[in-house]
């Protein structure tokens, strides 16, 4: 059925002779043509391509990769290239690290976010509307540039190889105060805050049984959010942790490239590996992932 | 972005205690002790909000803003990386010398023409592929998902993946090129190309997520909209132009900004594309930016103080960049 529907760019004369607004719409009811089934499978194709190249690099072997043409199609040393890189990039000890950093970072930013998006959304006081702006102004200063404070704070504290160096900075997100103030503003309705106070709950109590369990699915979308962007985060833990000293997966990955005389096919599974945990959580939650971007923009 | 909700309706002033009863006939301890919790409820509707915002704005306050000033001040300074917390005042000379310094400059150019060259097409990509997934598609969830893929690859992974491709003997695009007659390029070696080369990191693993916030836009717009322009012959490439574009600019503005921001920062893209593994963007600098410079400085020439000036500068351009938004969102608010 889609694809005997009209294509994305109709001749507009073709248009003029139906003259029925349904099949001239651009908006979301309209059917997409075999042009646009193509155009999105090239891109997804783009996409999906490098991943898969990742992977088919990793089953072969340095040797095959300094040759022309390059591999098309899987070879049989996959499974020995990850067992070496895991060994040699010391991925095992990463994935671990990372997964704390990650957790305890996703965990802390929804949590803390949630109670001030919902005290930006319902709550009235003094000063609110100027902390939003401030908040909304911080979302614009990337992190990198307060780097060098940081590390200097991290060298006199000697945290140096430390996860903590890497945990307490990643602890905040303006983007997630904003995120959930937004899915509070229209999910959270004022009534049932006041039916909450009229049974007699304070403030934090209408926080832990009104508030979190209305902003569940938005804890859950942003928690990933932060869970990928701290699993990916590259500049700052490559700054203040190193290969051989509780490296993060990135950490490590890098390490492996930055090495000399690289074998690239280690490299490949190294990336692969580390890649794998994020692709495997966007094949399963990809649906709600998408949603939660897509809803975060809106209202943006 | 005002707030229409603001409407919580505490009852603060009348200092009615919850669950009071309507009948008022009771003894005077009872009333006491109703006024004590009313007093209890108004402490809390009144300074619960700041508790709840106070531990953002803390750590925001001790990891964000303090480094941030604090970046001004060490940029006042010689720091040696050896020795972080050993400063010397030297005034602006930090300053003075990487604005004298060439390859500031090289950099900065660079981060500007991989800024242009990464966010113009990334951006007009995502608005067409938007405007397609906006379609009505069999599996259209599954396109989402997989062009989402690239935004869950870290910039490691990508870069890594991308170096092989980018190979001059041996990648697989000097290969396809070879097909069309295009002699072997060397991506790592070449000005324009490396810049190109690591443009596209940046834009296979972003377009795929602008794409989404364009679609999530696209279908806030009103459906009438569309059909009295319709009504009025307008064909469906008119439509996109005055109905689809119109609506989406503040959304447009709004990735412009965070893709310039995302820009002005570039680092691991040509740190790790480099064939040298040095910080130097290249052989000759030729796809160094702003944040591998600052890098190089600080940690690898070790003058945290000159790396706190490149950071202060970069931070000047923001604010510049901010200033010319906000100008240019307050124009199109008051042309609508």
């Amino acid at each position: 059925m889609t694809t005997t529907v009209t294509p994305p760019e109709t001749p507009p004369a073709k248009q003029k002779r139906s003259r029925l607004p349904k099949s001239a719409r651009a908006g979301g009811t309209l059917h997409g043509g075999p042009i646009a089934y193509a155009i999105l499978i090239v891109f997804t194709l783009v996409s999906l391509f490098p991943l898969i190249w990742t992977a088919i690099a990793a089953s072969r072997d340095n040797q095959r990769l300094a040759q022309t043409p390059p591999p098309f199609w899987f070879g049989s040393n996959l499974f020995k290239n990850l067992e070496i890189a895991w060994t040699d990039a010391n991925l095992g000890e990463a994935f671990l690290n990372t997964t704390i950093v990650a957790g305890v970072s996703a965990v802390t930013i929804v949590v803390l976010s949630t109670v001030a998006g919902f005290a930006f959304a319902k709550l009235r006081f003094k000063g609110r509307n100027a902390l939003m702006l401030l908040v909304i102004g911080t979302m614009m200063i990337p992190p990198q540039l307060s780097i060098i404070p940081l590390y200097m704070m991290v060298a006199k504290l000697d945290w140096t190889d430390q996860l903590q160096a890497v945990i307490f900075p990643s602890l905040v997100s303006a983007f997630g105060v904003f995120f959930m103030r937004q899915y509070l503003l229209q999910a959270l309705p004022d009534e049932v805050i006041e039916a909450a106070r009229v049974d007699g709950a304070g403030s934090w109590r209408v926080v832990w049984h009104v508030v979190f369990p209305a902003a569940r699915p938005a804890m859950a979308v942003l928690g990933m959010l932060m869970f990928v962007q701290a699993w990916n985060d590259f500049l700052w833990p490559f700054l203040v942790l190193t290969q051989t000293g509780n490296p993060t997966v990135q950490v490590a990955v890098a390490g492996l490239g930055r090495g000399f005389t690289p074998d690239q096919s280690l490299i490949m599974a190294g990336a692969l590996l580390g890649t794998l945990p994020l692709l495997l959580v966007f094949a399963i939650f990809g649906k709600q992932i998408v949603g939660g971007i897509m809803q975060g923009a809106v209202k943006g | 972005m005002a707030t229409r909700h603001d409407t919580a309706a505490l009852p603060v002033k009348g200092g009615a205690a919850p669950g009071r009863p309507p009948a008022g006939s009771s003894a005077d301890k009872d009333e006491r002790r109703r006024a004590k919790l009313s007093r209890r409820w108004q402490r809390d509707a009144r300074w619960s909000p700041y508790a709840f915002v106070s531990p953002f704005f803390l750590l925001f306050a001790a990891f964000g803003l303090f480094p941030l000033l604090y970046t001004g001040w060490a940029s006042l300074h010689q720091v040696e990386l050896t020795a972080p917390t050993d400063m010397n005042w030297v005034g602006l000379r930090n300053y003075t010398r990487i604005f004298d310094d060439d390859f500031f400059w090289n950099a900065a150019q660079n981060t500007l023409t991989i800024g242009i060259i990464s966010t113009v097409p990334q951006l007009m990509m995502a608005m067409g592929i938007a405007h397609i997934l906006n379609y009505k598609l069999r599996g259209s969830t599954f396109y989402r998902v997989a062009m989402l893929a690239p935004y869950a690859t870290s910039i490691a992974a990508a870069t890594l993946v991308f170096v092989l491709l980018y190979g001059r003997d041996y990648g697989m695009i000097n290969w396809a090129l070879d097909f069309v007659g295009v002699d072997p390029i060397a991506w790592q070696d070449d000005k324009w190309a490396g810049q190109f080369a690591v443009s596209t990191i940046i834009i296979w693993r972003w377009t795929g997520y602008n794409a989404l916030i364009y679609l999530a836009a696209m279908q806030a717009i009103p459906q009438d909209l569309y059909e009295s322009a319709a009504l009025d012959g307008a064909s469906r490439w008119k439509q996109f132009i005055h109905v689809t574009l119109p609506s989406l600019r503040p959304t447009i503005l709004f990735t412009v900004v965070v893709s310039t921001i995302g820009a002005s920062q570039v680092f691991g893209e040509p740190l790790l594309f480099d064939p040298n593994k040095s910080a130097s963007g290249g052989g000759e600098h030729q796809f160094q930016t702003l944040g591998l410079y600052l890098y190089e400085q600080g940690w690898v020439n070790q003058h945290l103080g000159r790396a706190s000036a490149i950071a202060w500068t970069m931070f000047a351009i923001l604010i510049v960049i901010g200033i010319i938004n906000h100008v240019i969102s307050r124009r199109l608010r008051a042309s609508s």
